[in-house]
């Protein structure tokens, strides 16, 4: 009786989605920010792991979370103020930084796309990893533009940025790049807000590149992922 | 909070309608992200009006990911049948990346001569 209640109304997924996000949260500051601890894969985990045990499906689930979801749009609003903030900057290293986001957005889409098609992924699955480097929010909404799947790319998203922020720190090492603005801009390109949160860890000045390098790929992502995908789609 | 939310929201709506009646490629939360900065740039109050809002946003910018990401139980068969696929895609082409990004940047600011020297990694040898 209050079960069937509580399943027509969207609180209880609501709910259930602030509480895995801070059960999420917990969990990575007890490792101290390990990038594998990752507060959203720990959400989603837990939250999946609901769904199925309930026997809840996506739909229903959806009903509570959309009011979540729908904070993705003002949320890449608000992406321009670390832009805003770091306008002086931008200036000053922009040619460095418009030959970094070429080369990196691109070899960002294009080799993820030409490996995919080679290995037999075709279809909404391709468009739905073609903007993999972008945040989130600029993902789903650049994959629901090609006709990808949004879920989708949000797990595509999610595994780039993770991949990334472990990879980078001896990537960089090896190929002797000291530079740290280098470094920062480089990441927040290819592996957007998980990317950049690891810049900060690790030095203020790659953060600050790591943001702007985020949010000018989401910008240019946004055009090369449809010229991309006309190509290997 | 509630006016640089409804800033931010004024932003988005005119991103929404623009793209739409343009048909422009871009999302329009991306270009109300533009005409956001280049307001702010123009007229610095805007800013100081927005920022708790924005801040508050990205503080939290994981959590408005999680629904989207819990779409994954949706996909598991596809990713049973095709996840070596991607997760190759996905690991070649973030190391490539990241290298050529980091690369390209380094070599162009030495081009350009727009070296920062308070900006250096220390911890190995010189050069």
């Amino acid at each position: 009786m209050i079960w069937s209640y509580l399943t027509q109304e969207p609180l209880i997924w609501l709910t259930a989605t602030l509480l895995a996000y801070l059960a999420g949260t917990a969990c990575s500051r007890a490792t101290g920010g390990q990038s594998w601890a990752n507060p959203v894969m720990i959400a989603v985990i837990l939250l999946g792991a609901l769904l199925s045990l309930t026997g809840t499906d996506y739909a229903t689930y959806f009903e509570g979370a959309q009011f979540v979801h729908f904070m993705l749009g003002p949320a890449t609003v608000a992406l321009g103020l670390p832009l805003l903030d770091n306008l002086h900057r931008l200036r000053r290293a922009a040619l460095p930084m418009i030959a970094a986001l070429l080369a990196g957005s691109g070899t960002a889409v294009i080799s993820a796309l030409a490996i995919a098609r080679a290995m037999g992924v075709e279809g909404t699955v391709l468009a739905s990893l073609a903007p993999k480097s972008t945040t989130a929010p600029v993902a789903i909404g650049i994959a629901e533009r090609l006709g990808g799947e949004p879920t989708l790319t949000a797990v595509m998203v999610l595994l780039t940025g993770i991949f990334g922020a472990v990879v980078v720190t001896p990537l960089l090492d090896l190929l002797r790049i000291r530079d740290w603005r280098a470094r920062g801009f480089a990441i927040g390109v290819a592996a957007h807000g998980i990317g950049t949160a690891r810049a900060f860890q690790v030095n203020q000045t790659a953060g600050a590149f790591s943001g702007i390098g985020m949010g000018l790929n989401a910008v240019l992502t946004a055009i090369i992922a449809p010229l991309a995908l006309a190509v290997f789609g | 909070m509630i006016p640089g939310l409804a800033i931010i929201l004024c932003f988005q709506l005119a991103g929404e309608i623009a793209t739409r009646a343009l048909g422009l490629p871009v999302p329009g939360p991306v270009l109300g992200m533009i005409l956001m900065v280049a307001a702010c740039a123009m007229r610095p109050r805007l800013t100081a009006r927005i920022r708790p809002v924005a801040e508050g946003l990205l503080a939290n910018l994981s959590l408005f990911f999680v629904p989207a990401g819990v779409g994954v139980v949706a996909h598991l068969a596809l990713i049973r049948e095709q996840g070596v696929a991607l997760a190759v895609a996905i690991a070649v082409s973030t190391v490539l990346a990241i290298a050529i990004g980091a690369l390209v940047f380094q070599w162009v600011s030495r081009l350009t001569g727009t070296t920062d020297p308070n900006a250096v990694k220390s911890g190995w040898g010189a050069r």
